[in-house]
């Protein structure tokens, strides 16, 4: 009898507060090193905190704002990560459902090619960045190189705004459009070919069934890419930090032509150590985050499905 | 530290089987080959130029026109970069890295990913789209608190600076999660209760057993993205203590402007993911077209 009155205990006490457990070293860890600093963020940047003067921290309210919406860097910062996103999320979409759309025919090794296309997403940013910059090399680039062939001059990538964002554009393109190719071919394959064959009959050629039938259908999909390209995006920071090697690597070029405002960010607070400053772009980069992603659902989701 | 949705299913309307969709399938035409082959060129030129580079004297980056096949240079240049730099220190601690936060990721998130999947308690839909809900937010934005935390606790410099944050991610917890849900009927575990096993046992016994698959994959994904990330080690480690990453950004940031050394560097940091890439890309292909989204 005691034993019987043990064993339902322990089995109450099993399916009551063992899962509990099972959950809590997720929580635990995330909540003190994912959530909490996310979370006083926002009190850091309403603080005159920085590491460099010996006062101690002190609430300013919103000064950290006020003097961040008068600071041409960060505007400038905020133009190039927007400039960066649209250069960077639009090409992403169009050729991955391009890809996509080539992976989804009968091919054979197939494998080897979306090994193929998937490869430069598991490469190392600063690795790639490292290896573009040089490609991108004015003298001695092979980009320029190629170009010169065709009767381009030498092109100075890193001086330019237009160029250097091409340039950082172009790594981030080459690294996550086969992931979001993959994404898409999951859904393509899908798709029931009654579809295509109805539509064939009706006289619809290639490209009008790829619009008019596969992209309606992939719409939540590209949804999804969007959104998760544009937070990936707005936060760029090794291509910029790692583009124009030299000392001084965290203003984003000379005059700043490529500084994101992830970048600023660290600038500010791991070059200047001005906690309280660098904390308050960090909210307002992400409420833009917000908004823009807002901004890609929008567009997307006009998407006609007929 | 990753940033993820949850990702929409593929569209399955009700339709004709798979085989007669391959079937009505478009044949690919030698326009798609030569497509997809100059796609396939585009993805490994980088990588492999960077190899050519590693395995030339170090006048061959500046050539004109452009050394493209691998010369001879290649163990001289590796050498190279050990005696300039601790290369060895920066390898070394990526591995503990990588290695602690992917055994750490994998079992955290499998164990949390069945009960949220399989045992039913108070609060569980509520926890559960907390975890959806944060892996919306990109946990960068919260560095400088983190630093703060980790200069107090007297981490900084340290790699469980680095280790510690990654130990769990709400991804790795989703992903096991849906997993658990399909792979494993509740009658399974139902009749393991009834023979009074306690959940832990259950979880041990049948659980693990059948989330192999996914775990692996989980584990691959982890793994690569642990290795590769770069902004937190950079902001809380210091040149003297790098990982393979930080080693990098240090020694393309003005250390020498010997570039045949920094890519000979890069090319070394490349292969660690790039073997578990060759081994295991079938896997890591089918995880990233089911689902296994890595942000």
């Amino acid at each position: 009898m005691v034993l019987i009155d043990k064993t339902a205990r322990r089995h109450r006490w099993d399916t009551r507060f063992a899962p509990y457990g099972y959950v809590a070293p997720y929580f635990l860890i995330f909540g003190v090193f994912g959530l909490f600093p996310l979370l006083y963020t926002v009190w850091v940047s309403l603080q005159d905190r920085n590491l460099l003067e010996s006062d101690a921290a002190s609430l300013v309210w919103f000064d950290n704002y006020a003097k961040l919406m008068a600071d041409p860097y960060f505007w400038n910062a905020m133009g190039n990560t927007l400039s960066l996103w649209l250069l960077t999320t639009v090409p992403q979409i169009l050729f991955a459902l391009f890809i996509a759309q080539l992976l989804n025919r009968k091919v054979r090794t197939r494998t080897l090619f979306r090994m193929g296309v998937i490869l430069p997403n598991i490469t190392s940013v600063a690795a790639v960045t490292i290896i573009f910059a040089q490609l991108f090399g004015r003298d001695f680039g092979l980009i320029n190189w190629v170009l010169d062939l065709f009767g381009a001059g030498n092109i100075d990538w890193q001086a330019g705004t237009a160029t250097s964002h091409i340039a950082i554009a172009v790594m981030v393109v080459w690294r996550w459009t086969g992931y979001h190719a993959l994404i898409f071919l999951a859904s393509m394959q899908a798709i029931p070919s009654t579809l295509y064959e109805a539509a064939t009959l009706d006289g619809a050629n290639g490209r009008q069934q790829f619009w008019r039938i596969t992209v309606p259908l992939l719409r939540p999909q590209i949804i999804f890419s969007t959104i998760i390209a544009t937070t990936g995006n707005m936060r760029l920071l090794a291509e910029p930090l790692l583009f124009n090697p030299g000392a001084a690597a965290a203003t984003g070029g000379s005059d700043r032509q490529f500084q994101t405002a992830a970048l600023y960010l660290y600038e500010q607070g791991f070059t200047n150590y001005d906690f309280g400053y660098s904390s308050a772009i960090a909210v307002v980069l992400a409420i833009a985050t917000v908004i823009v992603a807002g901004l890609g659902y929008l567009v997307t989701k006009r998407i006609r499905t007929e | 530290m990753t940033a993820v949705l949850e990702r929409p299913a593929p569209v399955r309307p009700a339709g004709p089987s798979t085989r007669a969709r391959r079937l009505a399938r478009r044949v690919a035409g030698p326009w798609t080959y030569a497509a997809l082959i100059a796609i396939l060129a585009g993805s490994a030129f980088p990588v492999y130029w960077s190899f050519v580079v590693s395995s030339q004297t170090p006048d061959a980056i500046d050539s004109v026109p452009p050394v493209l096949v691998p010369g001879g240079h290649l163990f001289e240049n590796i050498a190279r970069v050990f005696d300039t730099t601790d290369f060895a220190l920066a390898l070394m601690n990526s591995i503990v890295v990588a290695g602690t936060v992917t055994v750490s990721v994998v079992l955290f998130s499998t164990l949390a990913g069945f009960a949220f999947a399989k045992l039913k308690f108070r609060g569980r839909n509520v926890l559960l789209l907390l975890i959806i809900g944060t892996q919306a937010i990109p946990t960068e934005l919260g560095i400088i608190p983190l630093y703060m935390m980790m200069s107090e606790f007297g981490w900084a410099g340290e790699i469980h600076a680095v280790i510690v944050p990654g130990l769990v991610t709400a991804f790795g917890v989703f992903f096991m999660r849906q997993y658990f849900e399909r792979a494993i009927p509740d009658e399974l575990l139902e009749a393991g209760r009834m023979d009074g096993c306690h959940s832990l046992r259950l979880f041990w016994h049948v659980a693990l057993p059948a989330a192999r698959p996914a775990a692996a994959v989980l584990g691959l994904f982890t793994f690569m993205q642990a290795w590769n990330d770069f902004f937190w080690p950079l902001v809380v480690l210091v040149p003297e203590n790098p990982t393979v990453q930080t080693a990098l950004s240090t020694l393309a940031s003005g250390y020498t402007t010997d570039y045949t050394l920094v890519l000979t560097a890069a090319t070394i940091g490349t292969v660690p993911v790039l073997a578990v890439f060759l081994l295991f890309g079938r896997q890591i292909v089918g995880g990233i077209m089911s689902g296994a989204v890595k942000g």
